[in-house]
């Protein structure tokens, strides 16, 4: 099983992400469950959502301590939050970043482990208009860890976002191009 | 076989309440059920429900309109959690008396004070005497399959019934679910014909005075009706398995064959207890699960088969009943297994108040101490687990 | 037994305790709980129906005549139909035992 944590803030659609990441999941024919951080959000704040997924039926109700991976939306969210924190080892991280990986690990407080860093914003600002990237940062994660089959993430993401979609598809692509991954 | 699908549970309920071809909705949102009603107004807003959705001004008015409605001979639907369940309370008590089969969705919440939006059964449980079928799902799956059973029994029985299912933890989660192909559906859900209801045509009286030579009687009716409905209940669930291949039980057991502490527990929160059991069988202590899937009628001889031999049983409630002797389930075992020859030792923890995690490690904590007074004295009261001092 | 026995097996009664037959409050003859009782003055009364109209009881209806007189089977002795005559023709008196 593998266990997500996406951050991102508040509105910038973390939790359609996880969701995206599930439908995608389960069309393909595994197990999945994406929830929110359960109770009020506020525009703009710090915010997270989760995912599993797995070849078996998920029989568990518990909190994500230990993710496998964590996948950030917003580049300024590390300054703010532990993004690593509780991360497997040998987990990995993806993050939304114009930074390079030096610049990146530093702060992260001198983290270690697998890196995957795309410059999401950017890409979503050229593809959509609009610097909100949660369907552009699925593209980095399929790229990372490889279990979900694009074709299911970009029928979630047509259902999801009906005119909308081929753009955010078009994002999803580049992204996927682009992500470079470290150690 | 139907089609399995990745959907939040909330809008899977929602669904599944639709393909019973409700005719009548009233509800008012509240946190963590919205989703739910939301879904089924959108239903009826874009012509794919043909019903008739009522937008009330509070949850007393949202039962009241589905007894009116439910007593004109229609099927009805409502939902609700925590404070908006208390504020319906006092139709409770007259949607099940006057044998109205209203099927209703919990979003399990605490109650207030503090206001809390998060899970437990404080909510629930204060129904508990109020002449309800209840049935607790553990996840979407059984959530969905819970709402058709809750149709087809209630119309048989003649009674309401609260299918509850946990807020946030289970209504809020994408996860894959299928839903029964909607011929199935109609074959398990025939049309709702009632013997009696309201009609201009062919008047009758619902809700009489019911003076002291005749309220005992108008009770022991209601109280055998609830009774004898543990039959229909569990026949109803033989015919859901027979066209979904999906089997239910009034006591669902997990690994308790051989057990010697058992550990009792309700809704969500299963699912990690049972990694606890599989983890503590692979150390080769014999412990099992068990669960009520039925609460209300009380399943009390499915129940003592279940605990087979246990020397111990670790009860854990997910609410409090404040000034008593235990949680609201730990009352109910004890009183249960007071007249039986079994006297298993009853450990009674409150755990999950408020959605507080309850993980692997705490239900093996949970399970150790069921080990502890296997052979000594246990606690007469009980323990609010984790609580900080 | 019980000093205070059930009127009705619980066997017997209808699902719901609906009661089945219209109407069947005229078989309770309520009228026995008065101590005052409506006395019509047909010289005064010009028919307007408004004792018939208000009587909560519904006790009143009209004779041939097209009178409205209170059947005093149902009538509760409350006095409303009294107290809204136009004309005073209604007088509430004791009721004799």
């Amino acid at each position: 099983m593998i266990e997500i944590r996406l951050h991102g803030r508040g509105g910038q659609g973390a939790v359609t992400s996880a969701e995206l990441i599930a439908v995608a999941a389960i069309h393909q024919g595994l197990y999945a469950q994406a929830f929110p951080s359960f109770g009020p959000e506020r525009r703009g704040a710090p915010v997270q959502a989760f995912a599993r997924i797995s070849n078996t039926y998920i029989r568990t109700r518990e909190r994500i301590y230990h993710p496998d991976v964590i996948l950030v939306l917003d580049p300024s969210l590390p300054k703010l939050v532990k993004v690593t924190d509780g991360l497997k080892e040998g987990g990995v991280a993806i993050l939304n970043s114009h930074h390079s990986e030096e610049e990146v690990r530093k702060m992260l407080g001198g983290y270690q482990g697998k890196l995957a860093l795309v410059d999401a914003t950017k890409i979503a600002l050229e593809e959509l208009g609009v610097p909100i990237t949660n369907t552009t940062m699925l593209g980095a994660l399929v790229k990372a860890i490889d279990l979900i089959e694009i074709n299911y993430l970009e029928e979630a993401v047509r259902a999801r976002f009906g005119k909308l979609a081929d753009k955010n598809i078009k994002a999803l692509r580049r992204a996927m191009e682009e992500t470079q991954i470290y150690g | 076989m139907g089609k399995r699908v990745a959907k939040e549970v909330s809008i899977a309920v929602a669904d599944a309440v639709a393909q019973c071809r409700v005719d009548v909705i009233a509800a008012y949102p509240i946190t963590p059920q919205t989703h739910i009603v939301e879904h089924l107004s959108e239903l009826v807003n874009n012509g794919e429900l043909d019903a008739e959705f009522v937008t009330v001004e509070s949850e007393h008015a949202a039962l009241s309109v589905c007894i009116g409605a439910s007593a004109t001979g229609v099927r009805t639907f409502t939902s609700t959690a925590a404070q908006g369940l208390l504020f319906m309370y006092e139709c409770l008590f007259i949607a099940s008396a006057l044998r109205l089969p209203i099927v209703m969705v919990v979003a399990n919440r605490s109650v207030s004070a503090p206001i809390s939006i998060w899970n437990d059964h404080g909510d629930i449980m204060t129904m508990r005497d109020a002449g309800w079928i209840q049935t607790f799902s553990e996840n979407g799956q059984e959530a969905v399959d819970l709402v058709y059973h809750a149709y087809r029994v209630a119309e048989k029985a003649m009674l309401p019934v609260a299918v509850n299912l946990d807020g946030f933890i289970v209504t809020h989660v994408v996860e894959p679910i299928e839903l029964l192909d909607q011929e199935l559906v109609d074959r398990y859900i025939p049309p709702y014909r009632p013997k009696y209801k309201l009609d201009p045509k062919n008047p009758i009286t619902v809700g009489a005075i019911g003076v002291p030579e005749i309220y005992t009687e108008a009770r022991k009716a209601l109280d055998v009706a609830l009774e004898n409905s543990y039959r229909t209940i569990v026949q109803a669930w033989k015919d859901f398995e027979k066209i979904s291949g999906r089997k239910y039980q009034p006591v669902e057991t997990y690994r308790m064959e051989d057990a010697e502490v058992g550990m009792v527990i309700m809704g969500s929160l299963t699912e990690t207890a049972m990694n606890a059991v599989d983890k503590l069988r692979e150390e080769g202590k014999k412990v099992g699960l068990l669960r009520f899937r039925l609460w209300r009628p009380f399943p009390y001889r499915d129940f003592l088969r279940a605990i087979g031999k246990v020397k111990s049983l670790v009860v854990v409630d997910r609410a409090l009943s404040h000034g008593s002797t235990g949680g609201p389930v730990g009352i109910e075992i004890r009183s249960a297994l007071y007249q039986s020859n079994k006297r298993p030792k009853i450990v009674n923890f409150v755990a999950g108040l408020a959605g507080r995690d309850v993980t692997v490690e705490d239900f093996i904590e949970m399970f150790e101490k069921g080990y502890t007074y296997m052979t000594k004295k246990a606690p007469f009261f009980y323990e609010i687990y984790g609580v900080k001092e | 037994m019980p000093k205070s026995p059930g009127l009705v097996s619980w066997k017997k009664l209808p699902i719901g305790m609906f009661i089945l037959e219209a109407g069947n409050s005229v078989k309770f003859k309520t009228g026995d709980w008065k101590s005052m009782k409506p006395v019509l003055d047909k010289e005064k009364c010009i028919k307007c129906g408004q004792c018939w109209l208000l009587c909560p009881d519904m006790a009143y209806s009209q004779d041939e005549e097209g009178y409205y007189i209170s059947n005093l089977n149902y009538c509760k002795g409350c006095g409303i139909c009294a107290s809204i005559c136009p004309k005073g023709a209604i007088t509430m008196v004791l009721e004799e035992v």
